[in-house]
């Protein structure tokens, strides 16, 4: 069960781009606590602002205005420095397309977090965590896809971050795939406690999370508490 | 992709530069020289005497295929120039007065002829007087026939015969110590009692004859007369310089561009394959439109021959700037009425069409490649790369850092990309080192000659050779330490079919003062019997330590003799023979005599010796040792300076081209990855190694065999260059690796680091959110 004590909290969050002629209002003060190790869904439609929200949360942009305060650090008055030694060793990200490095294998892709971090697990066990202990010295290009993101949140989490932050992970796969790679987010959520935010636009797939965050236009449209999560492997979309 | 072309752009621009450069110096030198020969008459065939009668003129040009004949009275002598301690030589060579010489004619740049029967009046060599600030008026002495004469310039003059001027016996120019002058016939004649005789002449051959054939029967003609030997143009000092030059010119002038095109040719070729390897889903979007592969690939092609026009445009424009200054250091050597730069059309137009042609030549392979792709395949993404582990790793390193796996295996999967990088800037430390192998080959010579070889401090030569009681004579003049005889004898080598004119030198068999030296600075003892032959002497003859050579002298009672081949020395003087002095005597069957001495001099009072010497009537030339290592290394100076900084400059050029688009390669392919080691909180810094590292490796792979082309392009050249005049040593000297192994890495640095800023600008989130 999630703990009390939140690894973020954003206040007043805003975003603004300045696309020339016109400024997109990507968040329009946004306010979120995430709790240690629970699992939180953000789920709205494409332009709501998700993706925006979970780059600020990682260190990978800054707010126009606002506050976001991660462990009562103020991650908006951090330089760039700070927020890069940020994301080495409390952030975990899982993207959509993977961004594995090509040339190097399954194990040493996780290696390249591990030789970084300040105590991370041995690549090996993070890539048994999600089930590819037996892939250790394939290349991405021999992968399939759901095995590379699994090499990519074996990856995420080797570091054993605080959080960890998945923008769409499953946006790439088909559902068995998804499902298999949902587990193992589920898996490394409950035998690590990692904080973890996943970006959807799947409604199916709040019902695996404590708590879903709906966000439409900028702003946050609603949240809900699951009474119960529902495992991953019981989905269906 | 604008710094990517400017880069190209200039690699191609400097090897159209070197090519205008070259070829409109070559091709202006080479004009200008058969300009002025034709219209001054150049003879065709040279000879000397000692004194032959002028009667034999009417036989002379009897030979058949002689048109002209020219005979001449020319001897060096000992000049007092006022305001110059230091007595210089002077070669007086005899001109009708009225008239103009037949053959060898004279440009007069200022003053007038020589008025008939005013035997104090002399032209003077346009060098020798500008740098003494001698003109028309100005008077000088020289010691004719033991005794001091004042002469008066009434012009100066050039000759195309003397366009490139060197003292007798010296290596190069020195127009501070060495001028030519043209005296009237008459009175030279009766200042060295030619009258009715000469002893010089010059000939120009009919179409079509043979040059062999008239030189044979002209020595026959001339022998009872002390003849010293017939000379083809081709080996005429002046001449064989100069048409050297143009050979070299016209050698560089292909292969120096040839390296810099080839270079461009690969980074084009580079640069356009990831240029349509991005723009694949373009190229297929057209072809699905209908496009022809020939419509687009030419699209592609323009663009690189933007790339080779800019190149050429910049080229020619510096080319022909450079050219000219290089003209004016021609110039200072080479003396003609008028040597102008030009830039012909035809070098012009060539310097386009090769950069052209390198310019279609790298785009064509790329773009042949990607237009030849279906469109249905080229609308889906490139299938994603394989990879291995590299052979580094399997070989020896197992504990490699990610990154380091990444450099490694990123090279390897483009092997021949990475090959051609390392052999691009492998030329870029090769021409450097290239160029410093010269300057160490000068100083390397210079020290060889003037603190192991030439140790006298003044050298003096007879007009004729004098008893061993001038070695008495000389030690008594005023500071004189130390006198080392010499003997000098004009002797024709021949060995079977093969021979050679040379001057024999009779020493001590291990002299102290001026010593006989090898190429790695050791002293040649030589034997009591038998000849030492320089190696280049006796790969001339075809000769071998052992053999017997067969020696004519061509002076006195003219003996031929067999003399044992005993010894080779491979030293730096071109064609050169000794003999132990007493050994040489006996050849000659003559007592102890010489034709001149080495001496060593108290420094203090070397003023008061030149002062004497200049007034000995037996002393023909006076050369100093210190003022010719001072000309040395004042020539060398100037024209190495400028040549290292060219050097330094191309080679710049080459290895920024090189490891700036390989740098701007990389970076386009790897920009996805580098982004995402960011995101897993990889600082700037350490995804700058992975990006630099690959550039720092290339480099480093690259200075061991740049070494080595540049010590093969300058052993190459150092051999075409070799030649029975003087033989350059190749010097390596570790500082001068070492110097061009630091350019180029601080040139790739200079490179990688501007690429490394585009570090700063990675776009994150961009970049995560596109599939590749």
């Amino acid at each position: 069960m999630p703990g009390a004590d939140p690894v973020f909290t954003a206040r007043q969050v805003t975003k603004v781009y300045d696309m020339g002629e016109v400024q997109v209002h990507a968040l329009r003060g946004v306010d979120l606590d995430l709790a240690e190790g629970e699992f939180v869904a953000l789920l709205g439609p494409s332009g709501s602002g998700k993706s925006t929200l979970l780059n600020i949360l990682g260190g990978l942009d800054v707010p126009t205005s606002g506050h976001v305060v991660y462990h009562g650090r103020d991650l908006t008055e951090a330089g760039e420095a700070e927020l890069t030694a940020y994301r080495r060793h409390h952030v975990g990200f899982v993207f959509q397309f993977y961004n594995l490095i090509p040339s190097l294998t399954a194990s040493e892709n996780v290696a390249l977090v591990t030789e970084i971090a300040l105590e991370p697990m041995e690549p090996e066990e993070a890539l048994r965590l999600v089930d590819l202990g037996a892939r250790l010295d394939h290349f991405p290009a021999q992968l399939s896809g759901g095995e590379q993101q699994r090499v990519a949140i074996a990856r995420a989490i080797a570091k054993r971050p605080a959080v960890l932050l998945c923008d769409e992970p499953t946006g790439a796969l088909d559902i068995a795939t998804g499902i298999v790679v949902l587990e193992a987010l589920e898996r490394v959520n409950r035998e690590l406690g990692t904080a973890t935010a996943i970006i959807t636009h799947n409604a199916a797939i709040s019902a695996m999370a404590d708590r879903v965050v709906r966000l439409a236009d900028g702003r946050i449209a609603g949240v809900e508490t699951n009474a119960s999560r529902r495992a991953a492997r019981e989905l269906v979309w | 992709m604008k710094g990517q072309a400017a880069a190209i752009a200039a690699v191609i621009g400097s090897g159209v530069t070197m090519f205008v450069t070259y070829h409109s110096n070559f091709d202006s030198l080479r004009r200008t020289q058969a300009a002025y020969y034709d219209r001054y008459r150049f003879a065709d065939v040279f000879a000397s005497a000692k004194r032959a009668p002028l009667h034999l003129e009417g036989r002379i040009a009897a030979i058949p295929g002689v048109a002209r004949v020219e005979l001449r009275v020319v001897a060096d002598v000992t000049l007092d120039v006022p305001g110059h301690a230091e007595p210089a030589t002077g070669r007086l060579i005899s001109v009708p007065a009225p008239g103009r010489p037949r053959l060898n004619d004279l440009f007069l740049r200022r003053g007038r002829w020589i008025e008939p029967g005013r035997p104090d009046e002399i032209l003077a060599s346009e060098a020798f007087a500008l740098t003494h600030g001698l003109g028309p008026g100005d008077q000088l002495a020289a010691i004719i026939n033991g005794r001091k004469r004042w002469l008066t310039i009434v012009g100066l003059a050039l000759s195309p015969e003397y366009v490139y001027v060197i003292p007798p016996g010296e290596l190069i120019p020195d127009d501070r110590r060495f001028g030519i002058f043209w005296m009237e016939r008459r009175a030279l004649a009766s200042a060295f009692d030619m009258e009715g005789g000469f002893n010089d002449v010059a000939l120009k051959l009919m179409p079509g004859a043979s040059e062999a054939e008239v030189m044979a029967r002209l020595d026959a003609l001339l022998a009872p007369y002390g003849a010293l030997g017939a000379q083809p143009r081709r080996l005429q000092m002046s001449h064989w310089t100069l048409d050297n030059e143009l050979l070299q010119l016209r050698q560089f002038g292909i292969l120096v561009p040839a390296i810099f095109l080839g270079i461009a040719a690969f980074l084009l070729n580079v640069a356009m394959t990831r240029t349509l390897a991005v723009q694949r889903p373009q190229i297929a979007a057209l072809k699905a439109l209908g496009y022809t592969n020939g419509e687009i690939g030419w699209h592609y092609v323009e663009w690189a021959m933007l790339i080779a026009l800019l190149g050429a445009l910049f080229g020619t424009g510096l080319g022909a700037w450079l050219g000219e200054g290089m003209i004016d250091l021609y110039n200072q050597y080479f003396r003609f009425p008028l040597l102008l730069y030009r830039l012909s059309g035809g070098v012009a137009l060539a310097g386009f069409g090769i950069s052209l042609a390198a310019g279609a030549l790298g785009a064509s392979f790329a773009v042949r490649r990607a237009v030849r792709i279906p469109p249905a395949e080229a609308m889906r993404d490139e299938p994603p790369a394989r990879y291995r582990r590299s052979v580094v790793e399997r070989a020896w390193l197992r504990g490699l850092s990610s990154a380091t796996r990444m450099v490694l295996r990123n090279l390897e999967r483009h092997p021949l990309r990475a090959a051609f990088s390392v052999l691009g800037i492998a030329f870029a430390v090769g021409i450097l080192l290239f160029g410093f192998v010269f300057i160490d080959a000068m100083e390397h010579l210079a020290e060889m000659q003037f603190s192991f070889a030439q140790r006298q401090d003044v050298t003096v030569t007879f007009v004729e050779p004098r008893s061993s009681r001038a070695s008495d004579e000389l030690l008594a003049l005023p500071g004189v330490l130390r006198v080392e005889p010499m003997r000098s004898v004009p002797v024709r080598i021949r060995f079977r079919h093969r021979s050679r004119r040379l001057a024999l030198t009779g020493c001590p068999a291990a002299p102290e003062l001026s010593r006989i030296v090898d190429l790695e600075g050791r002293a040649v003892t030589l034997p009591p019997e038998g000849l030492v032959a320089s190696k280049v002497l006796a790969e001339a003859l075809g000769a071998r330590p052992g053999d017997r050579l067969t020696v004519e002298v061509l002076t006195g009672a003219r003996p031929v003799r067999e003399v044992l081949l005993a010894r080779l020395v491979e030293d730096a003087m071109g064609i050169s023979a000794y003999m132990e002095a007493g050994a040489l005597h006996r050849l000659l069957r003559e007592g102890g005599s010489l034709s001149g001495a080495h001496l060593l001099v108290d420094g203090s009072r070397l003023d008061d010796l030149y002062r004497r010497l200049k007034s000995l009537p037996a002393v023909a030339g006076v050369s100093v040792t210190a003022a010719a290592l001072a000309s040395f290394r004042r020539i060398m100076a100037q024209n190495f300076e400028i040549i290292t900084a060219f050097n330094v400059a191309f080679a710049g050029v080459i290895a920024f081209g090189v490891v700036y688009n390989t740098a701007r390669v990389s970076l386009s392919e790897r920009s996805r990855e580098l982004a995402s080691l960011r995101v897993l909180g990889f600082t700037i810094g350490e995804i700058s190694l992975i990006l630099l590292g690959e550039l720092a490796l290339l480099t480093v792979l690259a200075i061991a065999p740049g070494l080595v082309i540049g010590w093969a392009l300058a052993e190459w050249v150092l051999l075409a260059l070799q030649s029975e005049v003087y033989r350059i040593p190749l010097v390596l000297t570790g500082q001068k690796m070492a110097w061009s192994a630091l350019t180029i890495i601080a040139a790739s640095a200079v490179s990688g680091l501007l690429v490394r800023r585009k570090l700063d600008h990675l776009d994150l989130v961009a970049v995560l959110k596109t599939r590749e």
